[in-house]
């Protein structure tokens, strides 16, 4: 994958965090995801499609997510409630669209989330496209953000 | 004044009906898709509309072009993750007043909010 693809999700998931939620993210190296790495228990997951196409995770322990949703939305709500879903996926929505947004020269849809809970997960996504773990580190816990992307071929060459 | 929500997001309705209360703004209608807002605009008669873009059903960039041929005058903000340029003039060109991208701060979103209803009354 097109490292240059890394450095707008760094960017946007701090933007969001920072701007919706007061919550500074400190990121570490990111690093190649391998099929059956461990994976969280929280997955808000989207689509991306056009010039470039794949997919995005943020993926979270519960504890973590569900600190996080309770300053987003400023109601304490365990992932069990229907609105919990609602919170995390509008997150990697936005995290999603901020990235996006850096792509300069590609026009680029995104899909609506989807959010998968459930303990110790895994999310696979295309065979043929390497995954790479963003982690973040917040007050609220340790997160990750998975991007699984790559230029649609015909697309213009990426300028970031 | 009459706002309505249109987001598929509940917790990005529930942050923006906030931050309108606060600006003192109590008639509130809620939607969850274009295709929902066009079926409540009729009732509620909104003056004013916080619309996403990226929505399932109906888009906002649809539900916007549907509103503005249905003769509706009301201003429109659009509140969105889409931030490319090309993005906010094919907006614009489909009859939005103003832009908001997500994401954004409390004072961000009211400060487009007096700006679009202080030109609408210019």
């Amino acid at each position: 994958m097109d490292q240059s693809y890394i450095i707008p999700f760094v960017k946007s998931v701090q933007n969001v965090f920072e701007t919706m939620l007061q919550l500074p993210v400190q990121i570490s190296q990111p690093e190649l995801k391998h099929p059956g790495d461990s994976s969280h228990d929280v997955s808000a997951i989207i689509g991306m499609s056009g010039d470039v196409e794949g997919s995005v995770v943020l993926s979270f322990p519960t504890a973590t997510a569900e600190r996080i949703v309770a300053i987003f939305t400023g109601t304490e709500l365990d992932a069990s409630h229907e609105d919990f879903a609602d919170a995390v996926g509008e997150l990697v929505n936005m995290v999603s669209g901020g990235a996006k947004a850096q792509f300069t020269g590609k026009e680029v849809t995104i899909s609506c989330p989807s959010v998968v809970i459930g303990s110790s997960h895994q999310v696979y996504g295309r065979k043929d496209v390497v995954a790479i773990c963003i982690p973040c580190e917040s007050d609220c816990g340790q997160f990750n953000v998975e991007v699984s992307i790559r230029q649609e071929s015909g697309a213009p060459a990426s300028s970031n | 004044m009459k706002i309505m929500l249109v987001d598929d997001s509940k917790t990005m309705r529930n942050i923006q009906k906030g931050i309108l209360t606060q600006l003192g703004y109590t008639e509130l209608e809620e939607a969850s898709d274009g295709l929902d807002a066009l079926s409540k605009v009729g009732a509620f008669q909104p003056e004013l509309l916080l619309v996403d873009w990226n929505m399932p059903n109906m888009d906002g960039l649809t539900f916007v072009k549907k509103f503005r041929e249905q003769g509706n005058k009301a201003p429109i903000i659009m509140v969105t993750t889409e931030a490319e340029k090309s993005r906010v003039v094919e907006a614009i060109k489909a009859g939005v007043n103003n832009y908001v991208v997500k994401p954004f701060t409390p004072d961000l979103l009211s400060e487009r909010i007096k700006e679009t209803l202080a030109r609408v009354a210019a």
